[in-house]
């Protein structure tokens, strides 16, 4: 595993009296697949918010690829290289599959003031928009609007999207949520097939998943870190058996 | 786009084209005039629908740059009659009726104010946006009532129509087919815009634009871009509405107007760019024929707009047309 690519140091965030992330400081390695787990409520989505820029942090520093980013609007973090992928499908709802890969790969070809030539017959955006949804098992469904997809299938585009630009690190935020035993089986092969291509941080419940792509895993609750290390010594920490005492996945 | 879309446009450009043998044939030159101002106006609407139908920006404020254009069209022209400066500080600038300076005179002013109230209008969203084009727009419309050098609440006349060599603008014919010829141009032009890279991006942050900045888009400076350019279109469209009337008034730039162009767009069909031309038309054609019974005549537009909202979603012309997508 190499260098730390991703940097967080001691990162606040409160929403009133709730207090989302506290003091929350994580490393993740380039080229590692890092898991973000937690109880319900224990600041994953917020914490993922602030890395991606929708969330301002009230104190601490992000650093990325050694730049802080901590103020970057979240156009700009994705210039760079750090892209997301949403817990509730955000799709372009009108376009074709291959429609909303290609305007995900236009993102990172430079500026979009073009005003003349045909978008849609543009090899330079066809072809990676292909190759993305080809490594993401949506090749023959490029055709089909999104509206006509299955819940699955959108899923694997929301991540095809992320993963469109050639990010260096992609933040998923529950790219299992809403599946079944079988969608997730499938998602977490696909995951699997992009494991050491690039850096990945990972927010997820379902815990064979996790388990079973994961390099580390960080445990997250009450907005702080409480524990980070190889799935093994996860599954042996006594503080992470307590927070979720009950959860058979740690039984 | 599909053969019975591409047949309906060619049908329509047909007719458009037939118009003023048509009225001669029939003997009524006045149609020439009126479908002179459906043109005008069927570009004032498609230059709305690419910030309406394609950016979902909701702008109600559209007259203001119809407006503005005449106003130029108007101004340049009076101090050209006159034969008074316009400007004596920090330079000196003539009036003109020359359309070859005033008309992308025209089309250059709007677009400047465009960029200004489209510069703060788009830090809003929604109901946001709406309400503050509005006022924009109101505001530029009593700029317009105090214009006491430019005749104030009356408006000003223009004693000649603008002139290019070689073509009599003068003639209500040739007049007619250059406001066929800059309505074609335009919708041909904002055609390969829509389906251009930038066009994707302006539709895809009316679809989601939180997934737009996701992605590295900043989606700000390309719908400035977009209001700009429909600013722009309308600027054109108000240049000529100048030189149709032969007059300007602060009427043009009223909130009503930028209501009745609103309508349509959505009458005729919003991201379409030919829905606007069809609603421009019914619009005007259903004014003029029933203007003639009653003076209450919007009251037959008002449910005639529920049932185009109702029943066809893509308006007029995807009612015709058929499909459902706004691929231009």
């Amino acid at each position: 595993m190499g260098e730390p690519l991703l940097v967080v140091k001691g990162l606040n965030k409160r929403f009133g009296a709730v207090i989302a992330s506290q003091d929350l400081s994580l490393e993740v390695r380039a080229g590692e697949l890092h898991a973000l787990i937690g109880p319900n409520g224990a600041g994953k989505t917020t914490a993922l918010g602030q890395l991606a820029g929708e969330l301002a942090p009230d104190g601490g520093s992000i650093l990325f690829s050694h730049r802080d980013i901590t103020h970057l609007p979240v156009h700009a973090r994705a210039r760079f290289g750090l892209a997301r992928s949403y817990q509730i499908s955000s799709l372009f709802e009108e376009f074709t599959v291959l429609e909303n890969a290609m305007l995900a790969v236009q993102a990172h070809q430079g500026h979009s003031f073009r005003f003349w030539r045909r978008a849609a017959g543009e090899t330079a955006l066809r072809e990676p928009a292909l190759g993305v949804l080809e490594r993401m098992g949506l090749a023959d469904r490029a055709g089909a609007t999104v509206s006509s997809l299955a819940h699955g299938e959108r899923r694997q585009l929301e991540v095809a999207l992320a993963l469109a630009g050639e990010p260096k690190m992609v933040l998923l935020d529950e790219p299992m949520a809403g599946m079944g035993a079988g969608g997730s089986l499938n998602m977490t092969r696909l995951l699997l097939r992009l494991k050491g291509r690039l850096t990945i941080l990972l927010v997820e419940h379902d815990m064979d998943a996790v388990f079973a792509l994961a390099d580390r895993i960080s445990v997250l609750v009450n907005g702080a870190c409480i524990a980070t290390g190889s799935p093994e010594a996860i599954r042996e920490n006594a503080a992470v058996r307590t927070a979720y005492l009950g959860d058979s996945a740690f039984a | 786009m599909g053969a019975r879309r591409f047949s309906i446009v060619l049908v329509g450009a047909g007719l458009f084209a037939a118009i003023p043998p048509l009225a001669e044939f029939f003997g009524e030159p006045f149609l020439v005039s009126l479908f002179s101002r459906v043109l005008i106006y069927a570009l004032a609407a498609a230059s709305l629908d690419l910030i309406l139908g394609f950016g979902g920006m909701v702008s109600f404020g559209h007259a203001a740059y119809f407006g503005v254009g005449a106003y130029t069209v108007g101004i340049l022209s009076h101090h050209g009659y006159e034969g008074t400066p316009l400007l004596e500080w920090p330079f000196e600038l003539a009036g003109t009726s020359a359309a070859l300076l005033a008309w992308p005179g025209a089309v250059l002013i709007s677009a400047l104010f465009a960029a200004v109230i489209g510069a703060l209008c788009l830090r809003t969203a929604g109901i946001h946006f709406i309400m503050i084009t509005l006022a924009f727009a109101q505001m530029l419309y009593f700029m317009s009532v105090s214009l006491e050098r430019y005749g104030g609440d009356d408006g000003l006349l223009i004693w000649e129509r603008s002139a290019i060599p070689g073509i009599d603008l003068a003639d209500d014919v040739t007049f007619y087919y250059v406001c066929l010829g800059a309505l074609a141009s335009f919708v041909f032009l904002a055609g390969r815009l829509v389906n251009s890279r930038f066009g994707m991006v302006i539709r895809g942050a009316k679809q989601n634009e939180r997934r737009m900045h996701a992605l590295g888009f900043p989606v700000y400076r390309y719908r400035l871009t977009c209001f700009v350019l429909a600013g722009a279109g309308a600027g054109l469209a108000g240049a000529l509405i100048a030189n149709q009337t032969e007059f300007v008034s602060p009427e043009l730039l009223h909130w009503t107007r930028s209501g009745e162009i609103l309508v349509m767009v959505i009458l005729g069909g919003m991201g379409t760019l030919y829905g606007p031309v069809l609603g421009a038309t019914a619009l005007l054609l259903l004014e003029e024929l029933f203007s003639t019974y009653t003076e209450h005549w919007s009251v037959f537009l008002g449910p005639a707009l529920v049932l185009a909202v109702l029943f066809a979603r893509r308006g007029l012309f995807g009612f015709l047309a058929g499909g459902t997508r706004s691929d231009g």
